[in-house]
């Protein structure tokens, strides 16, 4: 292949992934950044969610999107159903945030495992794909997968949405106040635990989005959760943890380095690329691109 | 190193700032601190005195200038690395080990830092801070059975216990009533007759006058006076700081 | 449990943790106390040793089994309780030591590899470490979290490469009794080390930043070199216990060596005994091995599901473990009689 037309690839290409990874950083910074949760079964939401649009392809064979009508608030109303029932208990007898951060780590451990095995008990251990919209569009001479660029433009409607709502509804205020400082936000009345659920459930239903955008164009297998809750915490932590233009950013940077792994090196060594990045900011520049360092 | 002379500069601050974004915490501030002197930093609430002494101690480093220790610069170093120097400190809200006995607690003090000891050496100096600090039978005790100004006690004691060179009091008799107060003057009366070198942040006004050879004083990250307790409290700029305009 | 952090705002471990008594800074000599536990600890361990003459078989592959994960759960409390940063990645080391000797075996002698492994587990874990512990412990435990797939990832790359197919054949011979000693005596020596560390200037050091590691930095401690010191340790262990190991799958894999199983139940036993206490997770082992054995052989298919629903039945009812909660009942009870007595000498004096 020539240099040039690799070049041409990693960048629409990563470009796409990234974007498409922005959801499910996006999520997590909500759960993370809003509700103070490390959510290690991130990951598991968004294979869940992939696993349903599969299963509401094959059977009737309308888009992919269509099925966010359903999953969105199901894992909304999921998400919300674990914050009050699981979760709850652990904030109310952490004595500070280092402790809920052990805690919600083991507690959502978990919570991945119980995941994993409903998964694998409704669906078995087998790989899933279905073809959507897998014709080639042609970008500047090239052919890519009209998949990717249309889970790309879903995962952009939904993060400038998101993006809206937060910026410029008193819902998405309240949100943000408490992601800067819960203690003072509790003193304007704002309702702490309540919005913290909200957020968690929140990013739970925006991963779960992404899960759904992400298979159209990726196969997946119930084991797979890790790697993306890892990726989520990759970006979300290259960002900054509380910024999500930095959320973003990082996403696409995320996106073009794997792919450029995988095009240049080898496509099994996606998450070293991960982890080379994961290094780099933990090396240089610890609170990330867009972080404030304290 | 040699032990420093009596009248030797112990610490120098040398036009240290600290910024925080936009924040001026501390801005260009100078003084010197000779051996076996002790000093009072003081001034209102959120003059920058707590920025300054853990600029010292090295929680934080500071945007400019430069801090030196018996003439080496410290700004740089980490807290753990200054300690082995020989600065040791209290902080504003005592910080104890919970989970670890009275003695032990004192103990961690003298393990690591300015001055190291071990085993039956270290359990007999520990006991021996104890007892100096004014705490008898409490060595085996968990730390959580101790009121407040004995754990204030045990602090000190920890701080101690490494033999420093330079002493960090940050508000050490805040909160106590007036026996209790009564007594922890007493006790530093006791450290400043031994010689020690030692910097203390309080706002007890009837501290610092028995207590401080000199005074700095801060407001709103910047000195405003420096001399004896005497001099700086009747400074019209240091009481205007303190009361306001109204009561000059 | 609660992550150390560099803001000083770990929460401490709710009762003295006892991996050092009180006395036990008397480097110099032992106490009688300490020379009887010594005694009876080494009388326990050579009847433990008996196993293999009085069975073979099914028993002996269980007490293969728990000796296993006796010595990885307990090299992982070394590190993860006194610090009470959360390692997840203990298969990443496992598989590495598995993987040294699975490569090697061909080339060189096991005993040679046996060190190999303990040395590659010990520069990976230094890696890790100096990258991860001078932050706040959740980019540790992220960390590790993907690091057992990283490497079995790299591994099938760096196989694929080299041209050879992904399993490896380990053949030695060694029978199941012999690696029931080998696995023994590697226990012991954790028990060992782990105690020594317990007396030492380092083990005070990390109670200090398990405690408060403002107040520890502030005393002097390197915390940073501290951890790491403490979790090349912790790790060698588990490369070595990898290491060990390998003959008896007689084929290596990937998926098998690094396994995301290995790493979960570690913790788990870890969590359940509870990790303040050096012989904390050896109560964990022992009942959760016969418990998976059973749920193995009745629900093969359910495992993931039960091992996430008992990890969270630890989490949330259980959280210092069965010692802890021991310990606790203990605390109280004796409590309960301290004011019992108190409260007769009252009324005696009252009468008196």
């Amino acid at each position: 292949m020539q240099p040039g037309a690799a070049v041409m690839d990693i960048l629409i290409i990563g470009l796409l992934l990234g974007g498409t990874y922005a959801l499910m950083a996006m999520g997590l910074q909500l759960q993370y950044g809003v509700a103070r949760i490390m959510n290690l079964a991130n990951g598991e939401i968004l294979v869940a969610a992939a696993f349903g649009t599969f299963w509401f392809f094959t059977a009737t064979k309308v888009s992919p999107f269509v099925s966010l009508i359903g999953i969105v608030p199901l894992a909304f109303a999921l998400n919300w159903a674990v914050y009050r029932v699981l979760i709850l208990p652990l904030v109310r007898r952490a004595k500070n945030q280092g402790q809920l951060d052990v805690d919600s780590i083991l507690a959502t451990f978990g919570i991945s495992f119980i995941f994993i095995g409903i998964l694998l008990h409704v669906f078995g251990g087998d790989y899933l794909s279905y073809s959507y919209l897998a014709r080639p569009y042609v970008i500047f001479g090239e052919n890519y997968g009209l998949n990717r660029i249309a889970a790309f433009l879903g995962s952009a409607a939904i993060c400038i949405g998101l993006y809206v709502w937060l910026h410029r509804t008193r819902a998405g205020l309240t949100l943000r106040a408490v992601a800067v400082n819960p203690s003072a936000a509790g003193l304007v009345s704002i309702d702490v635990e309540r919005v913290s659920a909200l957020a968690f459930a929140l990013g739970g239903a925006v991963t779960a989005a992404g899960g759904t955008l992400l298979s159209m164009f990726l196969t997946f297998d119930a084991s797979l959760g890790v790697l993306f809750t890892l990726k989520a915490l990759v970006i979300v932590i290259m960002g900054g943890v509380s910024e999500i233009r930095g959320a973003i950013i990082a996403s696409f940077i995320l996106g073009l380095a794997e792919t450029a792994v995988a095009i240049l090196v080898d496509p099994g060594l996606t998450l070293a690329a991960a982890y080379v990045l994961f290094l780099a900011i933990l090396l240089l520049r610890p609170e990330g691109l867009f972080g404030r360092r304290v | 190193m040699a032990e420093p002379m009596a009248g030797a500069v112990a610490l120098a601050v040398e036009a240290v700032s600290k910024r925080f974004g936009g924040l001026v915490a501390v801005d260009t501030i100078s003084f010197d601190l000779a051996q076996n002197e002790v000093l009072g930093l003081i001034g209102p609430n959120g003059s920058g005195k707590t920025t300054m002494m853990n600029m010292i101690s090295g929680a934080l480093k500071p945007t400019s200038g430069a801090i030196r220790l018996h003439g080496n610069e410290i700004s740089r170093l980490t807290p753990a690395q200054i300690a082995i120097m020989g600065v040791a400190r209290t902080f504003q809200i005592v910080r104890m080990l919970p989970a670890m006995t009275v003695l032990e607690n004192v103990a961690a003090g003298g393990v690591f830092g300015h001055d190291r000891r071990w085993g039956a050496e270290l359990d007999e100096h520990a006991r021996g801070l104890l007892r100096r600090v004014g705490l008898q039978e409490t060595d085996d005790a968990p730390i959580s059975a101790l009121t407040y100004i004995d754990q204030k006690r045990v602090e000190l004691a920890r701080a101690l216990a490494s033999n420093p060179k330079l002493l960090l009091l940050d508000e050490w008799l805040a909160g106590l009533n007036p026996t209790e107060l009564k007594t922890g003057i007493a006790l530093i009366e006791k450290l400043r007759g031994e010689g020690r070198t030692i910097i203390v942040v309080e706002h007890v006004m009837d501290a610092i006058r028995s207590l401080c050879d000199r005074c700095v004083v801060m407001s709103g990250g910047v000195k405003i006076a420096e001399g004896t307790p005497r001099e700086v409290l009747a400074d019209a700029g240091v009481i205007r700081a303190y009361l306001g305009d109204a009561d000059a | 449990m609660s992550v150390g952090d560099t803001s000083g705002t770990a929460a401490p471990p709710a009762r003295p943790s006892e991996m050092a008594t009180t006395h036990a800074r008397h480097s110099s000599g032992l106490s009688a106390n300490e020379k009887r536990n010594l005694a009876v600890c080494a009388v326990i361990f050579a009847m433990v040793a008996t196993l293999p003459m009085m069975s073979d078989g099914y028993w002996l592959s269980i007490g293969v089994s728990i000796a296993m994960y006796t010595v990885l759960a307990t090299s992982w409390m070394l590190f993860s309780g006194p610090t009470n940063y959360i390692s997840l990645g203990t298969a990443a080391f496992f598989g590495i030591g598995m993987y040294v000797v699975a490569g090697g075996i061909d080339v060189l002698p096991y005993p040679a590899l046996v060190l190999l492994a303990g040395i590659a587990g010990a520069v990976f874990a230094a890696i890790v470490g100096l990258a991860t512990l001078r932050i706040a412990g959740v980019y540790f435990v992220i960390f590790t979290l993907g690091m057992a797939e990283l490497i079995r990832q790299i591994v099938s790359w760096g196989q694929a490469k080299m041209g050879s197919q992904a399993g490896l054949y380990v053949l030695t011979g060694m029978s199941d009794a012999a690696l029931y000693w080998l696995l023994l005596s590697l226990a012991a020596l954790v028990f060992l080390v782990g105690w020594w560390i317990g007396r030492s200037r380092l083990g005070f050091a990390l109670r200090i930043i398990g405690n408060d590691e403002v107040v520890a930095v502030h005393s002097g401690i390197n915390t940073a070199r501290a951890k790491v010191i403490l979790f090349v340790i912790s790790s060698a262990f588990a490369s070595v216990t990898g290491a060990f190991v390998a003959p008896r799958y007689s084929y290596v894999e990937p998926t098998i060596a690094f396994s995301p199983f290995i790493s979960f139940q570690v913790v788990i036993m870890a969590l359940l005994g509870g990790v303040h206490r050096l012989w904390g997770p050896l109560v964990g082992v022992i009942p959760f091995t016969l418990l998976w054995e059973l749920i193995n052989a009745s629900f093969p298919r359910q495992t993931t599901l039960l091992l996430g629903v008992a990890f969270l039945l630890i989490v949330y009812l259980i959280p210092h473990g069965v010692v802890g909660l021991v310990e606790d009942l203990l605390r109280q009870r004796n409590l309960a009689l301290g004011r019992l007595v108190e409260m007769m000498r009252g009324r005696k004096n009252d009468n008196g």
